[in-house]
């Protein structure tokens, strides 16, 4: 790479939201997005999302299944605020209204290679019963004012969650010059700095 | 072999003997004074010789035999003593000399010395168990045998046997049962048993012995008496089962009660069989008459049955066997628990019950009362509560039962091995007594007897050593070796290396003389000074009368042969004479030829001197001058020091002094005589005793009985603690009269932390409070120091601290004489010694039960086992000794083993620990930093994330920041250090002096500091900045409540006829971007605009004049106003409306974006833009209208006219989320072809309600779209932050109450009670408010018109300039300043211009009150109301206008509460807005004030100062500004047209100039002045179409000027044929208050 080019890295997210288990929700769908640091800038792919509408199927497993796919590349500069994937997963209630089932974030993963996530996901709690009454009879949950505050620290402890389910998704990496930098991120073939190309390792972990 | 056992053995039993000279009763006190001196007193002489002698190694074989027969002596003469002394020490020692007896008899000669001795009292109770053993076992296989042949005998017969014998064996199975009772271990249990039925076959004497030992030790329990057939029975079939095991012999009595039961119903049974058989049926059927039983035969009756046990005392004789005192252990040294609390009621009738029952007195101890364990019961629970839950639990949760682990690695202050059962360690603490030396209540007697037993014991200590009479022996010895060699070298000649032994030895005469004359001197001197004290005891006994201490010194004489005396003194004194003169003559000797050494060098150095004289003489002869010879000589030492140079030789040698023979002997003598007794005199021996009588109390006067008083009820305790922990106390003790305590109390420490420290804090207790007197530390054992053996020590206290008393007392660390006329006084201070003995308990099996000797050195030096060897284990808790030794012994101080060692002495030179009392938290970061700091602080790249992170303004949203240091641009940096700089430097252009660059900077300062605190606050999050939630419904309130009324929203039309805002969804500002909002800008109608005049007469003749005249007369076209609103550069405009009371009702949408796309709540509240709303008239001009064209086609121009605007701070939009109301427009106050003048007047009764206020007015709604969540929250959480205050806690809580008082009652309401300095502290608001002067010079001009005055101070005050980033942190933070700083700085918000005026208008003496509430458009805000004449006026400080309580238009929205000097009213009406409330403070219900009478005003001071100091208006600056402001305005003007030609017309400009002082002069102009301007210029500049008007503003900067010029557009223009006039003028107000003028005017030549 030519030194006059400012250095960067490059993270390529490949995988999907392949799906959710809800045990007492129906109907569900889920919107992604991306929580990443001022260092770090989306260089092709899809930032957010919405995925289709999926219904348990007749099947034991009553799962969800969206298999919605990601792909995305960041470039940057600096490791710090690595992205994260941040999934929130809508539904309608008994009268129909739409309303949040539940919240959750993870990390991209920082090795290359495959990986498989399991979200746990929340909803915030209303602050009191009647409210809590009120909420499910007028259909309007208390929300976060942005789904992204799930992948911060600041400010949530004046909130109150319930859990709600589980979000599968899966990843794989692959990365690009991060070696360059001098950062080593896990377990990496020592191919990986020899070939100036994409580095598509596949560490078949799982 | 035999001698430390010995010792050890005597130790002990000094140890005994000290224990019990401390028991007042048995002994006299005396000897406790100098207890271990005392000790070796008693004893007899024998041992006073022969101990010094044993420790020096001695190994006398008579010595140990004496010893041997000394100790025989005293067993016996113990065990003489009478059976009621015997206490069970002495029972030990009783038995343990018939073991002892025993053993000697089985074993040899010379190893029944050693053996059992050696051990301490526990193992002999073991020896005699196992000897018993032994002796049992074999009895026993005899037994078996036996049993063996006679098992075909019938086991009944056995029994029978046995029950023959019972009266034989009664005895022994009695005490047999009582020891089965005792709670022993089964061996014991079992070996009695055994050892009983052996009695019973086979009587040995010795079996006997040891019984009796057991029997008297163990109390007999005989209430199993009646059990003893079956026991028997037991006996017997225990013998059968023949096993000497132990477990069976258990089962054998667990048998004994089976068989027991089984027999007892059988028996009864045979009983009950014969009675049945004997009955017939007759039997049970009896017949006979009413039995009656009267009453007191009942109650007879009934008392033999029933008993009462009384509440009365029972005597001690009763509750004790016959002819047995009661014995109280604590007495004789014993702990004893204590025991657990009960009323002596109930004790008492427990104790008259069990009397009452069969074998009552077994309850009862010795001492006579009731055998009680201590309190066992725990105040707290220690067991965890169980919850027993169902069975079935989950199988992870079922508890696994696990064997005990030791731990491997254990914590050090942990002692390895402890965990376990065995591993337990035991500390004894020995707390024997307390000795004070000095105490505050001793009296002068004391002090003196003290000191006397302090010397006697001095005394005796060198009595012991006889440091004298060793050093006289050698002495004589070397002298005698002297004088052996040279009698018998003398012949010969000696040696060299004799020689040299010669000269050693004398060398050592000497130093061993000088030893023992230092030692006899000291003899003497204590002995003089032991008499002296004794002496000056006597006296003082005379003088005072009475006597307080016992002390006798007794001076016994011994008589010596005087001849042999004489003689040896006279022998002595030759022989040291002699010696002397030896060493004397030596000495001279060798300073003889010294001096001769020297005095030859001195003579050659002279020498050679001369011969240099004589030359340079001679050289001075031959300049003639002639000199003796002689003379020379004299003046040889100044011709020395005149010439200088020569160095100075050595000095002419002394001849050494001939030796003094006589001197010498005299020397000697006197010496002697000094220091030695006069031969012939008796030797005088002191002896002290305690013999003497302690006059009584009443003999004594006043003073010292005070004294006895106090000292009786002091007491005194002493605390142990182990490792700085507090584990047990003693008991107190009151002080004798001796200041001797006894507490003879041993606490048995079980330990498992690493013994540290030992200390016993001695405390003192007067009534019910305790004082602590002093700290005594005392080492740690070595291991090696095991109880018994260990000695008693004695450890010095003393304390600082300083008491008085007013009796006879001489208290403490207070000078004290001895002496009559006061001198020679001394300080004494409470110090004493503690007599205790620490030593390592002795576990069952013979060991000590300390831990291993790594361990406690481990803990202390860190496993350097040399410090141990060296210091010894008992000087291992002594720092000093510590320190020398790591001095001694070089310690290598970056050895890392030495660290703990270097550590520890650290800490212990420094005084105290130092290292314990911080915790540090991050103590390895230096070892994680993997680059220097300043590297890092190089690093580019690091700063840049630095400042990021630091949100610093040019990096807040930086993105991408290089990955490698080299990628990273200074160029980054540049700006963002340029503004560093600038912020020193301050363009000096842009302000107008170096005062206005202060105050810039100085605000800037304030700004950073509000920055900073609100960067705090934006950190804490409160749930709805997180989570949107639907609001609470609330039952018929407004808002989306859904439970009350608001459901009956379902049912209204959907489009109602007066359709009412609703609130809408508050959306927060983080998830937005650019275009996402609008500003809305609903213009609705406006009032009074002003018309256009119509054209003067002269040009009424033009053909649009003719129209417009003709419009004026039907009234039609008055004026064409359209509003054009400005936001952020976008221009937008509405229709044109027709007349002054336009009705527009539009809605402008402006976009909104923010700076930098930051869409944050922060960068949104700083936003600095403002909304300019301008009202513009049109005008239509028809132009250039060929003739040709004429009547085809009109081309007309539009004009537009600026009429006035009014400008709104975006920031207050947001923070108020929506502004409705009518605005004033700010209209000029001239305006130049148009009028004010009411459309003729035919409005009927309300125009007259209008005619309050003047000018033209605009109805504004202006809101942002979504509505963002207002900074408001914040604000809130700025409250929170508590700031420190100078106020009372309790007004800052009243207030406090008070603002969420009115919070709760009246939500919206606002009201303020605490606002905050500019230092950051809270200051209670009426404060501010004080009576200040205005400028003397605004008083000046209107003298005798106050409504003038008043108005033109209110226009000084508005013409303050509000401070420039006021809307930035405003309203989240105010900070107020007083009135001297407001008019300092020159800038300030509402609130500071609000309390300036309020406190000019109370200067002036009017009533006036500072008015909190809401305004339009400010949001809260701080207006003046005063009062005159029943009529209300309001003032808005910031523009000098002021409003009538009823006016329509009046800004002010809402009122929350009145502030005056002296309270603060919150208003509690319905209403809020000034026309509809009621403005009286005294009336109760509707004005609320913050102190009543029952929270008084606290007469606050007033943080204003006392007078405002003004400085004089500065005409030159001025004029200077004015002339730059014109020159601005000029060239900017003439930019603003960058292609037409601006052309300038100086004939308005200087008519323009003339007008603009009578302006300011006008205080702002009116009606009357517009119209002469007019005329004026039209007669000037004849029929040119003049549209202008003057501008006003405060000065503050330039910038606000050109903004205020460019807004009104004058400059678009676009006749081709317009000429502008502009004139500019500055007046100066006091203290640099500027207002400015702009006059500004297009003339459009027709």
């Amino acid at each position: 790479m030519a030194a006059s080019n400012p250095s960067v890295f490059l993270l390529s997210v490949n995988g999907q939201i392949e799906g959710a288990d809800f045990p007492s929700y129906d109907n569900l769908y889920c919107k992604y997005c991306y929580v990443y640091g001022q260092d770090w800038i989306p260089t092709t792919g899809l930032e957010e999302g919405i995925t289709q509408i999926t219904c348990k199927g007749s099947q034991a497993s009553h799962k969800l299944i969206w298999n919605f796919p990601l792909d995305v590349t960041f470039k940057s500069t600096n490791p710090s605020g690595w992205p994260q994937l941040v999934v929130s997963v809508y539904g309608p209630d008994v009268f129909g209204n739409d309303v949040v089932r539940g919240y959750g974030a993870t990390h991209i993963p920082i090795t290359p290679g495959q990986h498989t996530r399991t979200m746990a996901m929340f909803v915030p709690e209303p602050t009191w019963r009647l409210q809590k009454f009120t909420s499910w009879l007028m259909g309007r949950r208390p929300e976060y004012t942005d789904p992204k505050v799930v992948a911060q620290g600041e400010g949530r402890e004046v909130t109150r969650v319930c859990s709600q389910g589980f979000v599968t998704v899966c990843f794989s990496i692959m990365m690009k010059d991060l070696k360059k930098l001098g950062y080593d991120s896990g377990p990496a073939n020592p191919q990986s700095h020899a070939a100036s190309s994409w580095s598509t390792e596949d560490q078949s972990n799982f | 072999m035999a001698s430390p056992s010995d010792i050890r053995e005597k130790l002990r039993k000094k140890r005994r003997a000290f224990q019990e000279t401390l028991v007042p009763t048995k002994h006299d006190d005396e000897q406790a004074l100098v207890a271990s001196a005392s000790v070796s007193e008693e004893a007899p002489p024998a041992t006073m010789e022969q101990e010094p002698q044993s420790s020096h190694e001695d190994p006398a074989e008579t010595l140990r035999r004496s010893l041997k027969a000394q100790r025989q002596m005293r067993k016996k003469k113990l065990l003489e003593e009478s059976p009621a002394l015997r206490s069970p020490a002495e029972g030990v020692e009783d038995i343990s000399k018939v073991a002892e007896d025993e053993g000697s008899t089985k074993r040899t000669a010379a190893g029944s010395l050693t053996g059992p001795k050696s051990r301490g009292p526990h193992q002999f109770e073991r020896f005699v168990t196992r000897r018993l053993e032994e002796k049992l076992r074999a009895a026993r296989s005899q037994g078996q045998s036996l049993q063996l042949q006679e098992l075909g005998e019938v086991a009944v017969s056995r029994l029978q046997s046995l029950r023959d014998r019972h009266t034989l064996t009664r005895f022994h199975s009695e005490d047999q049962d009582g020891t089965f009772q005792v709670p022993q271990d089964i061996s014991t249990r079992v070996t009695f048993q055994d050892a009983a039925r052996l009695v019973g076959e086979r009587e040995r004497p010795t079996t006997v012995e040891a019984y009796n030992f057991f029997t008297s030790n163990f109390d007999p329990e005989p209430e199993e008496r009646s059990e003893s057939t079956s026991k028997t029975s037991v006996q017997k079939k225990s013998a059968e089962s023949c096993d000497d095991s132990r477990e069976e012999a258990e089962e054998g009595g667990e048998e004994e009660h089976e068989e027991h039961n089984e027999e007892a119903p059988l028996m009864q049974d045979e009983d009950g069989n014969v009675f049945v058989i004997q009955q017939t049926s007759k039997d049970f059927l009896e017949t006979t008459k009413a039995e009656y039983i009267g009453l007191r035969a009942l109650a007879l009756r009934r008392g033999g049955l029933l008993y009462t046990p009384s509440s009365q005392r029972v005597p001690t004789s009763v509750k004790l066997p016959e002819n047995v005192t009661p014995r109280y252990l604590e007495e004789e040294g014993f702990y004893v628990g204590q025991r657990p609390p009960v009323t002596s009621t109930n004790e008492n009738i427990l104790e008259n019950r069990m009397l009452k029952m069969e074998e009552g007195l077994k309850w009862f101890g010795d001492d006579g009362r009731i055998i009680a364990l201590p309190d066992p019961i725990k105040e707290s629970s220690s067991r965890p509560p169980l919850f027993h839950v169902e069975e079935d639990l989950d199988p992870a949760l079922q508890t696994v039962f696990k064997k005990p682990m030791k731990c491997g690695h254990t914590h050090q202050a942990y002692i390895a091995g402890a965990a376990d059962c065995e591993g337990d360690y035991q500390l004894d603490v020995d707390v024997s007594g307390l000795i004070f030396s000095h105490h505050p209540l001793f009296s002068r007697e004391h002090v003196q007897g003290a000191r006397l037993a302090q010397l006697y014991d001095q005394y005796l200590d060198r009595q012991r050593n006889k440091l004298a009479e060793h050093l006289t022996d050698k002495l004589n010895g070397l002298r005698n070796t002297m004088r052996n060699m040279l009698e018998i070298h003398s012949e010969q000649s000696l040696s060299p290396a004799m020689q040299q032994r010669i000269v050693e030895y004398g060398v050592e005469i000497k130093n061993t003389r000088q030893l023992r004359d230092s030692e006899q001197e000291k003899d003497r001197a204590l002995l003089k000074s032991l008499v002296k004290v004794w002496k000056e005891i006597k006296s003082l006994r005379e003088f005072q009368k009475f006597t307080n201490t016992p002390y006798k010194l007794c001076l016994r004489r011994e008589n010596v042969d005087r001849l042999t005396d004489e003689q040896e003194y006279e022998k002595e004194v030759l022989a040291e004479v002699w010696e002397l003169e030896a060493e004397e003559d030596v000495d001279y000797q060798r300073k003889l030829a010294e001096y001769k050494k020297q005095l030859d060098q001195w003579k050659t150095w002279r020498r050679k001197q001369k011969s240099q004289k004589k030359q340079k003489k001679m050289k001075k002869k031959k300049k003639g001058q002639p000199q003796e010879e002689t003379e020379e000589d004299e003046n040889d030492p100044d011709a020395n020091e005149s010439d200088g140079a020569v160095d100075d030789g050595p000095p002419k040698p002394e001849p050494p002094e001939k030796l003094d023979f006589d001197a010498i002997e005299q020397q000697v003598r006197e010496k002697a005589s000094r220091i030695r007794r006069k031969p012939g005199e008796a030797i005088l021996i002191p002896e002290m005793s305690a013999s003497g009588k302690i006059s009584a109390a009443d003999l004594c006067p006043k003073g010292e009985m005070a004294r006895r008083e106090d000292v009786a009820k002091r007491c005194v305790f002493i605390k142990v603690l182990y490792n700085d922990k507090e584990v047990s106390q003693t008991n107190s003790r009151t002080l004798n009269s001796d200041f001797k305590v006894h507490f003879g109390q041993i606490f048995n420490l079980k330990i498992v932390n690493c013994p540290k420290s030992i200390t016993l804090q001695v405390f003192e207790e007067v009534a019910s409070s305790c004082s602590l007197l002093a700290q005594v530390y005392v080492p740690v054992p070595g291991s090696s120091v095991v109880a018994g053996s260990a000695p008693m020590e004695e450890f010095e206290f003393s304390s600082k601290q300083r008491v008085m008393f007013d009796h006879e007392g001489v208290g403490s660390d207070v000078p004290l004489s001895f002496v009559a006329d006061g001198s020679n006084r001394v300080v004494l201070l409470t110090s004493g010694k503690v007599s205790c003995c620490v030593s390592w308990g002795v576990g069952e099996d013979d060991l000590p039960l300390a831990p291993p000797v790594s361990q406690i050195l481990g803990s202390v030096l860190g496993g350097h086992p040399e410090a141990a060897a060296h210091i010894g284990p008992s000087g291992l808790a002594d720092m000093k000794k510590i320190g020398e030794w790591a001095a001694q012994s070089r310690l290598d101080p970056n050895d890392p083993r030495n660290t703990s060692i270097m550590q520890l002495l650290k800490v212990a030179s420094s005084g105290e620990v130092t290292a314990a009392d911080y915790f540090r938290l991050e103590q390895l970061q230096e070892e994680f930093n993997f680059v220097s700091d300043e590297d890092l602080d190089r690093s580019r790249r690091f700063r840049l994330l630095v400042l990021r992170s630091q949100e610093v303004p040019e990096f807040r949203n930086y993105k991408c920041v290089p990955a490698q240091e080299r990628e990273v641009t200074d160029k980054v940096f540049k700006e963002y250090e340029k503004r560093l700089k600038d912020g020193e430097i301050i363009d000096t252009k842009e302000h107008l002096d170096s005062h206005r660059a202060l105050v810039a900077k100085y605000l800037q300062k304030i700004r950073e500091a509000v920055i900073h605190r609100f960067l705090l606050a934006k950190h804490h999050y409160l749930l709805s900045d997180l989570v949107v939630e639907e609001e609470m419904p609330s039952i018929g309130g407004a808002g989306p409540g859904i439970l009350g009324l608001n459901l009956f929203h379902l049912a209204e039309p959907k489009r109602p006829l007066k359709p009412q805002r609703k609130e809408r969804k508050k959306v927060t500002a983080q998830n937005l971007s650019d275009g996402d909002i609008k500003l809305l800008v609903n213009i609705l109608r406006a009032y009074d605009i002003p018309v256009r005049r119509p054209p003067s007469s002269k040009a009424a003749q033009t053909s649009q004049g003719g129209m417009q005249a003709g419009d004026w007369l039907l009234g039609q076209v008055q004026v064409r106003p359209f509003v054009e609103v400005s936001f952020q550069r976008n221009v937008l405009q509405t229709t044109t409306a027709d007349g002054p009371n336009p009705c527009w009702n539009e809605e402008l949408q402006l976009p909104f974006s923010a700076p930098n796309g930051d869409y944050s709540i922060a960068s949104l509240q700083s936003l600095k833009d403002e909304v300019f709303i301008n009202v513009f008239d049109e005008v239509l001009h028809e132009i250039g209208v060929t003739d040709e064209e004429k009547g085809k086609s009109v081309h007309t121009r539009l004009e537009k006219h600026w009429l006035g605007s009014v400008k709104i701070p975006f920031s207050t939009i947001y923070s108020q989320c929506r502004i409705d109301g009518t605005f004033k427009v700010n209209t000029p106050a001239v305006l130049l072809g148009y009028s004010k003048e009411r459309s003729h007047g035919n409005n009927g009764a309300y125009d007259n309600l209008r005619s309050l206020c003047e000018g033209a007015f605009i109805t504004l709604f202006i809101t942002i779209e979504p509505q963002l969540l207002p900074g408001e929250s914040i604000r809130e959480k700025i409250k929170e932050l508590k700031l420190d205050s100078q106020e009372d806690e309790g007004l800052l809580q009243a207030s406090e109450r008070f603002e969420r008082l009115a919070a709760s009652e009246f939500p919206g309401r606002v009201c303020t009670t605490t606002v905050i300095d500019l230092n950051g502290k809270t200051v209670f608001i009426s404060r501010y408010l004080r009576p200040l002067n205005p400028p003397q010079e605004l008083l000046d001009a209107f003298p005798d018109n106050p409504a003038a005055a008043a108005a033109q101070v209110a226009r000084f005050v508005s013409l303050i300039p509000s401070l420039p980033d006021r809307v930035s942190f405003a309203a989240i933070c105010d900070l107020w300043s007083t009135c001297d700083q407001f008019l300092t700085l020159l800038a300030g918000d509402e609130e500071e211009h609000a309390v300036l005026l309020c406190n000019y208008f109370l200067f002036l003496g009017k009533k006036a009150w500072l008015i909190i509430g809401n305004a339009i458009p400010e949001g809260c805000s701080a207006y003046v109301l005063t009062q005159e004449e029943s009529v209300y006026y309001m003032w808005n400080p910031s523009s000098g206008h002021y409003y009538g309580q009823y006016d329509t238009f009046c800004p002010l929205q809402a009122v929350g509460c009145l502030v005056s000097a002296g309270n603060v009213w919150l208003n509690i009406q319905e209403q809020v807005s000034p026309m509809r409330i009621n403005f009286d403070v005294s009336r109760s219900h509707c004005w609320k004030p913050f102190f009543t009478g029952s929270f008084p005003h606290s007469s606050l001071t007033s943080v204003q100062p006392e007078q405002l100091v003004y400085r004089r208006s500065d005409r030159t600056t001025a004029v200077e500004l004015q002339d730059r402001i014109e020159r601005t305005l000029r060239d900017k003007i003439m930019s603003w047209r960058p292609h037409r030609p601006t052309r300038w017309n100086r004939h308005c400009t200087t008519a323009l100039k003339h007008f603009l002082p009578s302006l300011e002069l006008g205080g702002g102009g009116g009606r009357d002045a517009g119209e002469g301007h007019r005329h004026e210029l039209q007669s000037m500049l004849g029929d040119n179409r003049i549209s202008g008007f003057p501008l006003n503003m405060p000065f503050s900067e330039m910038a606000p000027i050109v903004e205020a010029v460019y807004s009104t557009g004058v400059h678009t223009t676009h006749s081709p044929n317009v000429e502008f006039a502009l004139a500019v003028y500055v007046h100066p107000y006091p203290n640099n208050v500027l207002s400015v003028w702009v006059y500004l005017a297009s003339l459009v030549r027709p």
